[in-house]
């Protein structure tokens, strides 16, 4: 577990606020989204983020609108964060025509294309490739974006995460790999299936710079995000971000979590980003509880806005089942 | 006039290359090299290494590499070397390319033309010989393409860089020496089967490699007074059944022949439509003439047993008969 020495806040108010408000719109989004599940409104695989907030908040706020974002089926709260609406995000997991893919993706696969986030990407490893295509078009191009590809210390054991780096760093290209380490592929320890575990020193021997990060202080991981980002923006080659976290819940909704013990989960909870960040904020004279209660009712009223919006939501006929499989009048 | 099947590939690149910034090469050996099969040769002196771009021996993140340079507003082609190899970049090719317009409710698509060596005939062995077109057909999304000849070689490709999504286009190794004429662009293109030879008595169906065996199987049988319909498929995905049905109602018998082993091939598809769909018009049950179901082996007698053979076909088109 890292150090829980953490430093004072560098920010002013609002945007200190801002990234509470993001770290509990992830929050409150996903404790709503486990009962809508224990409800059948959502069905399918849920994979929740709670415990590892600080990392989509602090990373995906460094990034520029015109930058790609590629990620995981672990994805909700990059999605919020980037901005795409949490209804329409909800819609989604309701299987709605609102939804974001219209329902043909569910909570695994979130698309959206005018934030230029692309998935929601269910096969371990599978956006890494994508992500360096997405940086070599924009190399070719000459545009100034950052792909950033989020992925999970899991990924590091697949044949992609080799090959990616390496083309990666070869063609000096613009990708920000972010690492987000929760310590478990599933129910596998890193230490467990990866006989190097220091992921950085894996980033290294592609001649790529690495740094590891504490994932659960949102300021350590904004900072190390917006430096990172900046060396890539310009031209410098690609970064590899290794962001330490922890995920409070299980794998998914069908695990029953046999594989950790209670008092490492409960040391890891401890130390969670968004009650160690508003008591760092109390502390320095940031944050009021009183608008730490308003910033929660504004959330709660949020998410509970998308559950109205999701509920509502029509159902595309079966009749276009058979819509974009392939452009429109080709089969 | 008369070129290969292998100039009129390159003459495609070229062509596609230099009308179109966006478009640009990458696979294995494809620069530095000049391609495995020599397609691409002379093209880097001609286009640079950013648009003629040699890979590390990395199926995975290149095929990947290309559905997200696509994403990113170029127009990618992609040189697998053989589609033995292919099998390592399946997971993008299916998971990512062929789904994402789908998946995503239509806001991404993929405009990516992904070429790749197929078939067996060579002395290769069981790695380097597989015929898995028919696995590619079997996937939604993806538009599966066959040239078999000059023409289709040459024109194919600008086609294929016209559409919006993944396009999976297999070149048989041994149709790279073919001569012929390159014909014209309007000649070409990427939705019907095409007839290559006319007959009455039964309908030979082929694609790739198997093209030229069938063309020489009817040749033999019209010596014998017995003429066959070639129909070359081309298009392996969708299938043109309009055109395949049309025949096979005019012939009444149908033989296919597939160079891929014959459990669950793509054979067994255009079998079960023809049953599907005019079983009535049949004189005679469907035959097929395909792969032994065996890893394709090194030595010659042992690979020439193992593969769909002129003298197979006509053996076959004298049962329905």
């Amino acid at each position: 577990m890292p150090p829980a020495v953490l430093a004072p806040v560098p920010y002013a108010k609002p945007f200190a606020l801002e990234l509470v408000r993001q770290m509990l719109r992830i929050r409150r989004f996903e404790e709503r989204c486990a009962e809508l599940y224990g409800a059948g409104a959502i069905r399918g695989f849920l994979h929740l983020y709670i415990g590892e907030e600080a990392v989509a908040a602090g990373a995906v706020s460094a990034l520029q609108p015109e930058d790609a974002l590629v990620g995981t089926y672990r994805e909700h709260g990059h999605a919020l964060v980037r901005g795409i609406p949490a209804g329409v995000i909800l819609a989604e997991m309701f299987g709605r025509r609102e939804g974001c893919c219209r329902g043909r993706g569910g909570s695994m696969h979130l698309f959206d294309a005018g934030t230029r986030f692309y998935g929601g990407n269910a096969i371990v490893g599978g956006g890494l490739p994508l992500a360096v295509g997405l940086a070599l078009a924009d190399q070719r191009l000459a545009r100034a974006s950052v792909t950033a590809c989020f992925f999970g210390e899991g990924a590091a054991a697949e044949g992609a995460f080799h090959e990616s780096l390496n083309l990666a760093a070869l063609w000096r290209l613009p990708v920000l790999f972010c690492c987000e380490n929760n310590l478990y592929a599933m129910g596998t320890r890193l230490e467990r299936s990866q006989s190097e575990p220091d992921l950085c020193l894996r980033a290294r021997a592609f001649r790529m710079r690495a740094e590891r990060v504490d994932g659960m202080d949102v300021v350590a991981v904004h900072e190390a995000t917006r430096a990172a980002a900046a060396e890539v923006r310009a031209g410098r080659g690609p970064f590899f971000l290794e962001f330490r976290t922890y995920r409070f819940r299980a794998h998914s909704m069908f695990d029953p979590d046999l594989y950790r013990e209670k008092a490492e989960v409960e040391a890891w909870k401890q130390r969670g980003p968004l009650h160690t960040f508003t008591a760092r904020l109390k502390e320095q004279g940031l944050l009021e509880e009183q608008e730490f209660l308003a910033l929660e009712r504004e959330v709660v009223a949020e998410v509970e806005a998308a559950v109205v919006f999701a509920a509502a939501g029509t159902l595309e006929p079966a009749e276009d089942l058979l819509r974009d499989v392939c452009a429109e009048g080709r089969s | 006039m008369s070129t290969t099947y292998r100039e009129a590939l390159r003459e495609a690149h070229r062509d596609a290359l230099a009308r179109d910034e966006r478009v640009f090469l990458m696979g294995e050996d494809v620069g530095r090299y000049g391609g495995t099969y020599a397609v691409s040769r002379g093209l880097l002196e001609e286009f640079g290494p950013e648009r003629v771009r040699d890979a590390p021996l990395s199926e995975l993140a290149f095929v990947g590499a290309g559905i997200g340079a696509a994403l990113g507003g170029l127009r990618p082609i992609v040189e697998i070397m053989t589609v033995n190899f292919s099998l390592l970049a399946l997971d993008q090719i299916v998971n990512t390319a062929a789904h994402l317009r789908h998946m995503s409710g239509g806001q991404f698509h993929v405009p990516l033309v992904i070429r790749m060596a197929t078939g067996a005939g060579r002395q290769l062995a069981a790695q380097h010989s597989h015929s898995l077109e028919g696995w590619y057909a079997h996937v939604p999304g993806l538009r599966v393409l066959a040239p078999a000849t000059v023409a289709d070689a040459r024109w194919m490709l600008p086609l294929a860089l016209a559409e919006q999504d993944p396009v999976v286009m297999f070149e048989h190794v041994l149709a790279y020496a073919l001569e012929g004429q390159p014909g014209q662009a309007g000649e070409v293109d990427l939705a019907r089967a095409r007839v290559r030879r006319t007959g009455e008595r039964a309908t030979l169906i082929a694609w790739g490699g198997t093209l030229a065996k069938s063309l020489q199987a009817a040749e033999l049988l019209a010596r014998e007074g017995v003429e066959c319909e070639v129909l070359d498929l081309r298009v392996l995905r969708p299938l043109d059944e309009e055109s395949l049905l049309a025949s096979v109602k005019k012939t009444r018998r149908a033989v296919i022949v597939d160079e891929g082993w014959r459990s669950g091939s793509l054979a067994a598809e255009v079998a079960a439509r023809i049953s599907e769909q005019c079983f009535f018009e049949l004189d005679s049950p469907v035959r097929r003439v395909c792969s032994a179901e065996v890893p394709i082996p090194y030595a010659k007698h042992l690979e020439d047993a193992a593969l769909p053979q002129v003298a197979a076909i006509v053996a076959a088109v004298r049962t329905v008969l």
